[in-house]
């Protein structure tokens, strides 16, 4: 759920919405029989309870109070404080400002624009191209979070392949991971998650009958028309499903950035999500690193809900 | 001279192709400097051909201390959260694929409305909990959070799976006798292999990789799943051996890979993607 490889193979793949509400049920069926029909339900439903929708309650809960990790007899309810201070606090403003600049330059523009841009490519080019590009660009998004980024992290270093490259070229380096860490990170998330759009889009295009393509061919439509006035309307749609996960597995990329830059230097790549860490447990205030969780939690459900919509338009 | 359709159909084919190819490149870089740094005893942070190929640092990591027990760890975590996930999901997928009700909608939707939540970001509330129920820290606290982390979206996947299984056979089951539970297991997951295959792969996939939920619910470093000790052990440390951590990275990616490539190739790419997000 997390990444996918935790931006990774991200959730809600989902496959379709589901059927139209049942007809009446049949009257010879009586309630127990129902109550017995729902009985394989349970295991999940409990775990899902307690362990998901209990913290989730939880969280909604501490978010309120000055919960912290030690030293302290008993939490008190502290109503909107912490939500207050969060606005007041550079700190947490700066978290926002990086993490709007991590979603929209890896997520919006790098892996979406990437991975279309691959899947319209993939199906002009010759089939061992195909096939190697995609395996590449798959290995990316299947490798652990944590391999990704160590890989990244040598890729940007100062002694790393980046600036030996740029040297070779002639062009000016510099120490990516200090200068401009948020770019890095945020390369390194579409190095990692472009996959997903990549799969989502060549499914999306090959939908699309060849017929239509082809009639505006013979009208004298070129690449870039055809693409603008006639695929991207006809996938309109998946375009709108693979915004809304990107998104999502965006806000939530936590291990990469850890073992890239562990945020830093001094909070210049320092996501939401490595806020909430910092807050909660190098500074002991689990009440206000949860308040944190809780925002980032609403905004999360807000795309669930979109694209839920999404989802329902199709039937 | 006047380009024939076909010869515009070569040209584009080769430009197609040469875009792709550099965007490739470019994407294999970090992929190269691991493969090459693990044959390298002298590996640096560029990509370099290796000046004798050597097994030296697969041989140096291949250690209890830093492959053995954090394998054996993800194994067991991966492994039992990936049991747990499988087997409720094909129950409750059971009744919602078979049985009409009023509450398989409102269920569904909140299933497919919990598959896209940040769980990153209730991962502190979650350790607040541990803590208070005494979980924290323990194996099966963190297979149990693992499998409900992943359940909405194995439940979803399962359920469409179960779907493509046509009901006839098991009506014939039922009347000889047959349970559901019966009919579940007998008939129904073994028609419905592929997509049980594709649940359990992409399960354990998910979890294998996963750095944040080990990290913040287990402590001890005996208990740590490779996730977290290769960041431990090489983020640590003052000097880092690039060829040993290049070649444990290889070590602990191998078999999600070879995973995925076993599933990709027997459900044709994009496996569950070709239905899913489609408009």
């Amino acid at each position: 759920m997390t990444t996918a490889p935790a931006t990774g193979p991200g959730p809600g793949l989902a496959q379709r919405p589901a059927p139209a509400p049942a007809p009446p049920a049949p009257s010879h069926r009586t309630r127990p029989r129902r109550l017995l029909q729902a009985l394989p339900l349970t295991p999940a439903v409990v775990l899902l309870l307690l362990f998901l929708a209990g913290p989730i309650a939880y969280c909604a809960f501490i978010a309120f109070t000055d919960l912290q990790l030690t030293g302290q007899a008993e939490e008190s309810f502290i109503g909107f404080e912490n939500f207050t201070t969060a606005f007041g606090d550079e700190a947490f403003l700066n978290a926002v400002w990086l993490t709007l600049v991590f979603t929209v330059v890896s997520a919006l523009i790098g892996q979406n624009t990437l991975g279309l841009a691959l899947a319209a490519l993939m199906r002009r080019a010759s089939k061992p191209v195909r096939t190697l590009v995609g395996g590449i660009v798959i290995t990316a998004w299947v490798l652990p979070e944590v391999v990704a980024g160590f890989l990244l992290y040598a890729f940007f270093r100062r002694e790393g392949t980046l600036n030996a490259l740029l040297d070779w070229l002639h062009l000016p380096s510099q120490n990516w991971l200090f200068t401009l860490p948020i770019l890095a990170v945020s390369f390194a998330n579409v190095w990692r998650g472009t996959a997903f759009s990549m799969l989502v889009y060549s499914a999306a295009l090959g939908e699309i009958p060849k017929e239509v393509t082809e009639a505006a061919e013979v009208d004298g439509a070129g690449g870039w028309r055809r693409m603008w006035h006639i695929t991207l309307p006809m996938i309109r749609r998946s375009i709108g499903t693979n915004l809304m996960l990107i998104t999502l597995q965006t806000l939530s990329v936590f291990g990469l950035i850890w073992v890239m830059t562990r945020g830093g230097p001094g909070g210049k790549s320092q996501t939401l999500p490595l806020f909430m860490y910092e807050e909660a447990f190098q500074k002991s205030m689990i009440g206000y690193g949860t308040a944190v969780a809780l925002l980032l939690l609403v905004v999360g459900s807000l795309f669930s809900v979109i694209y839920l919509r999404l989802l329902r338009t199709e039937v | 001279m006047p380009r024939t359709p076909s010869s515009r159909r070569t040209t584009r084919r080769l430009a197609a192709d040469a875009g792709l190819l550099l965007v490739a490149a470019a994407f294999s870089l970090p992929l190269l400097w691991v493969v090459l740094s693990s044959l390298d005893t002298d590996a640096n942070l560029q990509v370099k051909l290796p000046d004798g190929v050597t097994l030296d640092n697969f041989d140096a990591v291949l250690t209890p201390d830093i492959t053995f027990t954090p394998l054996l760890n993800s194994l067991l975590l991966c492994g039992g959260g990936t049991a747990l996930t499988v087997a409720c999901a094909a129950l409750a997928a059971y009744p919602l694929s078979r049985f009409r009700s009023r509450l398989n909608r409102p269920f569904l939707l909140t299933i497919l409305f919990a598959t896209s939540l940040p769980i990153t970001a209730i991962m502190v509330p979650v350790y607040a909990l541990f803590v208070q129920i005494n979980l924290i820290d323990t194996l099966q606290g963190t297979v149990f959070f693992f499998a409900a982390s992943q359940l909405p979206f194995a439940i979803w996947l399962m359920k469409n799976f179960m779907d493509g299984v046509p009901k006839e056979l098991e009506e014939a089951a039922w009347t000889d006798g047959a349970s559901s539970l019966q009919s579940l297991v007998r008939i129904v997951l073994p028609l419905m292999g592929p997509g049980v295959a594709v649940v359990t792969v992409f399960s354990f996939v998910m979890m294998w990789g996963n750095f944040f939920v080990p990290f913040m619910l287990l402590l001890t470093p005996d208990q740590m799943p490779a996730a977290v000790s290769i960041n431990e052990f090489f983020g640590n440390r003052g000097t880092v051996v690039y060829g040993q951590l290049a070649a444990f990275s290889i070590i602990y990616s191998t078999p999600v890979i070879l995973l995925y490539v076993l599933v990709a190739r027997r459900l044709g790419g994009g496996f569950a993607l070709g239905g899913a997000v489609k408009g």
